[in-house]
């Protein structure tokens, strides 16, 4: 582990990107807490459902009734916490905790940007992003450094490049490029926008939206990086997520990832922000310039340093892990999550199961409304590793209804970026059969059509 | 800030991309309201008014029913109650605006009536009906019970002249109806009509939006499900004949589903209510964003399977608790077109026109 002595490693930088940063990062989480909780959506999606979809090996991950609300509470207070620099370390680490745990509840709500957050907010327990304008800092001398090394800050663009990169490579396939799927399915919807709506409603308009989307993807991370390009692709940035905001209903993630950008700025930049922020809460800025360097413990360094290259390094191969699974991967999704595989898909489904009675014979079929909401059967109908866990809640339920040898089987169908709804599980299959792993599920009938691409 | 962008952001494509344009594509898109326009105007607001008119008629007859109980009025309260309760099932699918408001469908028309309830309200003479909780015994199978299931006709008459409580009820039923009948037309006739056309946008709470959800709704549960899909022990152990509509008069049940289907076609192809003139339609919009699948367009396909939907039910027996006692098979078939058209509708309709099913962010994966 040589490497950790190299020059690069040594190198310094001051500690006001990462400070700018913490600060926006626990605002936003703070921001996106309390919309999440102004919608009404905990009740709605962690309190109101009857059943919840767990991650394979997180299933004792669930919602806790009413005190669910406590822990959203817990993550929007850590979230401020990390925002105002107080005993950051522990609240870094409870924000974590707490925002991987929400995430964790019920997979119908993932989204790859929560994916992000959970990453980004893991990386930041090892950085010292409390250094600088931290209520630490000022606190305790011991804490407060101007100087920090460069490779702290340089771990977030890193995530960074990984997000967006791999988002744009994602794009590389026949539907986004040559179908302009599933834009042309999306955009034209949005007619009633002032000014664009009419331009959406072009079939040059959704190619170029396409593969502009495709580019920006794959050039952003690097436009930033270097300083010359770097104001014109911060402008591109704004406008591409403003744009997104405007035509999906994707949340907060636009703002996090306009905000986000800022870290590739040159330190100057972070301290007019922080002492603008300073002027507003009338605080001094000055008393952290105290030209105090940080220089870490060289074993815990060490050991950071090559657990984080381990950490990068696993984000990097886990997006390709579908090549080890047989099959289109927009129809299995085997491989699918945790990929930046963001808006390749507009995926739509019909499930319907039937519960037999081995002993009597007996038939039922599901209404599944009476188990899931509106939007967890959307999800559940059109990704099979919910299809295999709600069979097997199915099973348990109709046990205690007095059904016994249960078998489960499912009439299902789905369309894919506007392709004509196929079967898509083995109806002859009982699903009470098959059990959850990372295998390949040879229950699902073959795509019978390609989608090339990375 | 919201338009600024999208100005700036329209610059830059208009001055890089002109005389580029596809000459296939040069619309100007689809004319949503027009769409709406042609739904309130030419569809709902006639169905909704017919409907009202079957009601005063339905009142009217139950009114001189009970002034002077008799064979010849209740054979005509019957006949009326008939046109009220077919005439229902062409509004029953567009619960939105005051209709969603006041749940009409589930004041109107929930079934199996519980009879026991009624009995009790009408002996003890105290009862809400307003109360959520009074659903199931009031509305047109409540109805149905107080004017078939009490009796033979005879019986009937004779318990009418001497119970002031039957009156009382049956009365405050038809009442009840034509109140909340009165209550939804009204709306649409007055304010609600313009607010629905000018929800002409995309969003989950936009009228198309919403509509074709409710439509698909009540598509899937209360016609598909309900009418057939129960009756016929798809949801149950075994079949439930008795849960058929229009229990107490079971020899309506068949053409009730029937009308109720044709509705849901009409409104589907965007036939007009009072003639067979075909205005701005789902069907036509699909064709619009050319949901073309396996050669055929969409819009054919759904309509051929309303079209197996109609043929398999037109063989069943008019009487549909008959038909599931004696012949269930042939409910199933009827059962599984209507349940293909969930499929084409659902999925692929849906999907075509990107309809929003709920209001969660989504990254589309």
């Amino acid at each position: 582990m040589s490497f950790v002595n190299s020059s690069y490693f040594n190198e310094t930088t001051k500690a006001a990107p990462l400070a700018a940063f913490r600060i926006f990062f626990g605002f936003m989480m703070l921001i996106s807490i309390i919309r999440f909780w102004s919608y009404g959506w905990i009740d709605k999606l962690y309190i109101q459902p009857r059943f919840f979809f767990s991650y394979y090996g997180f299933e004792f991950v669930k919602p806790l009734g009413s005190f669910t609300y406590i822990i959203f509470a817990i993550c929007g207070l850590a979230a401020l916490a990390v925002a105002l620099g107080f005993k950051y370390r522990l609240a870094i680490i409870t924000f974590f905790l707490s925002f991987t745990y929400i995430e964790l509840m019920d997979k119908t709500t993932y989204l790859n940007h929560y994916y992000f957050i959970s990453l980004l907010s893991f990386l930041m327990i090892f950085l010292p992003a409390h250094a600088y304008f931290s209520i630490d800092a000022k606190h305790n001398q011991n804490l407060s450094y101007q100087y920090i090394p460069k490779w702290n800050i340089d771990s977030i663009k890193v995530l960074l490049i990984i997000v967006y990169f791999y988002a744009g490579l994602a794009k590389l396939n026949s539907d986004w490029l040559l179908h302009a799927m599933p834009l042309r399915i999306w955009l034209p919807s949005n007619y009633d926008l002032p000014l664009l709506g009419d331009f959406l409603q072009k079939t040059w308009v959704i190619y170029l939206f396409s593969w502009s989307g495709a580019i920006y993807d794959l050039t952003i991370p690097f436009l930033l990086l270097y300083k010359r390009t770097r104001i014109v692709a911060f402008v591109l940035v704004v406008i591409f997520h403003v744009l997104t905001r405007v035509l999906f209903p994707i949340g907060m993630f636009p703002y996090i990832m306009i905000v986000s950008a800022l870290i590739f700025f040159d330190a100057s930049v972070h301290e007019k922000i922080l002492e603008r922020i300073a002027r507003l809460f009338k605080v001094s800025r000055k008393v952290f310039d105290n030209g105090k360097q940080l220089v870490w413990n060289p074993q815990i360094k060490k050991l950071t340093l090559s657990f984080l290259i381990f950490f990068f390094l696993v984000q990097v191969i886990l997006p390709f892990r579908h090549i080890v699974y047989p099959g289109e991967l927009f129809w299995t999704e085997e491989g699918y999550r945790f990929s930046w595989r963001v808006m390749l898909m507009e995926k739509a489904g019909y499930a319907s199961f039937q519960v037999v009675d081995g002993v009597t014979g007996n038939k039922q079929t599901v209404d599944n409304s009476e188990f899931l909401t509106v939007f967890q059967e959307k999800q559940m109908a059109t990704q099979p590793d919910f299809i295999l866990e709600y069979a097997h809640f199915l099973k348990d339920t109709f046990e205690t209804r007095g059904f016994s040898d249960v078998h489960v089987f499912i009439d299902s169908f789905v369309a894919l970026n506007g392709r004509r709804s196929k079967r898509y599980i083995d109806p002859t299959v009982d699903l009470i059969k098959q059990s959850e792993s990372f295998k390949h599920k040879n229950w699902i009938l073959p795509f019978n059509d390609e989608i090339k691409g990375i | 800030m919201r338009h600024f962008l999208l100005i700036i952001f329209i610059g830059i494509i208009s001055w890089s991309c002109t005389d580029s344009d596809d000459p296939v594509d040069a619309s100007d898109g689809f004319d949503r309201q027009a769409m709406l326009i042609n739904w309130a105007d030419n569809i709902i607001i006639p169905a909704y008014d017919a409907y009202n008119l079957s009601l005063a008629e339905l009142s009217n007859s139950t009114n001189s029913f009970t002034e002077n109980p008799s064979l010849e009025t209740l054979t005509s309260l019957r006949s009326n109650w008939e046109v009220a309760y077919t005439s229902w099932q062409t509004v029953s699918m567009f619960e939105i605006g005051k209709a969603e408001e006041l749940t009409l469908r589930d004041f109107t028309n929930v079934y199996p009536t519980n009879t026991g309830n009624i009995d009790n309200a009408i002996s003890s003479g105290s009862y809400n009906l307003t109360l959520p909780s009074t659903r199931s015994q009031q509305g047109f199978p409540a109805i149905n019970y107080l004017i078939h299931g009490l009796g033979t006709d005879q019986e009937i008459v004779d318990l009418y002249t001497s119970s002031e409580s039957h009156k009382t009820y049956l009365n405050d039923l038809v009442n009840r109806l034509a109140t909340l009948t009165g209550e939804v037309l009204a709306d649409w006739q007055g304010d609600y009509r313009q607010t629905f056309v000018d929800r002409d946008g995309s969003d989950a709470s936009s009228s198309v939006n919403k509509l074709i959800n409710d439509f698909m709704f009540y598509y899937e549960k209360a016609l598909r499900a309900g009418k057939v899909g129960i009756p016929a022990g798809i949801f149950s152990n075994t079949s439930l004949p008795d849960r058929i509509e229009s229990l107490h008069q079971p020899e309506l049940s068949k053409s009730l589903l029937q009308v109720a289907l044709t509705s849901a076609e009409n409104f589907f192809n965007g036939v007009h209510f009072d003639d067979n003139d075909q205005g701005m339609s789902l069907s036509e919009y699909l064709d619009f964003v050319n949901a073309i699948s396996e050669g055929e367009t969409l819009s054919r396909l759904i309509n051929q399977q309303f079209e197996s939907a109609q043929s398999a039910i037109n063989g069943l027996d008019g009487n549909l608790m008959l038909q599931v006692e004696t012949d269930n098979t042939s409910m199933l078939k009827a059962y599984d077109e209507l349940q293909k058209n969930v499929v084409l509708m659902k999925v692929d309709m849906f999907q075509a026109l990107n309809i929003k099913v709920d209001f969660v962010d989504a990254d589309g994966d």
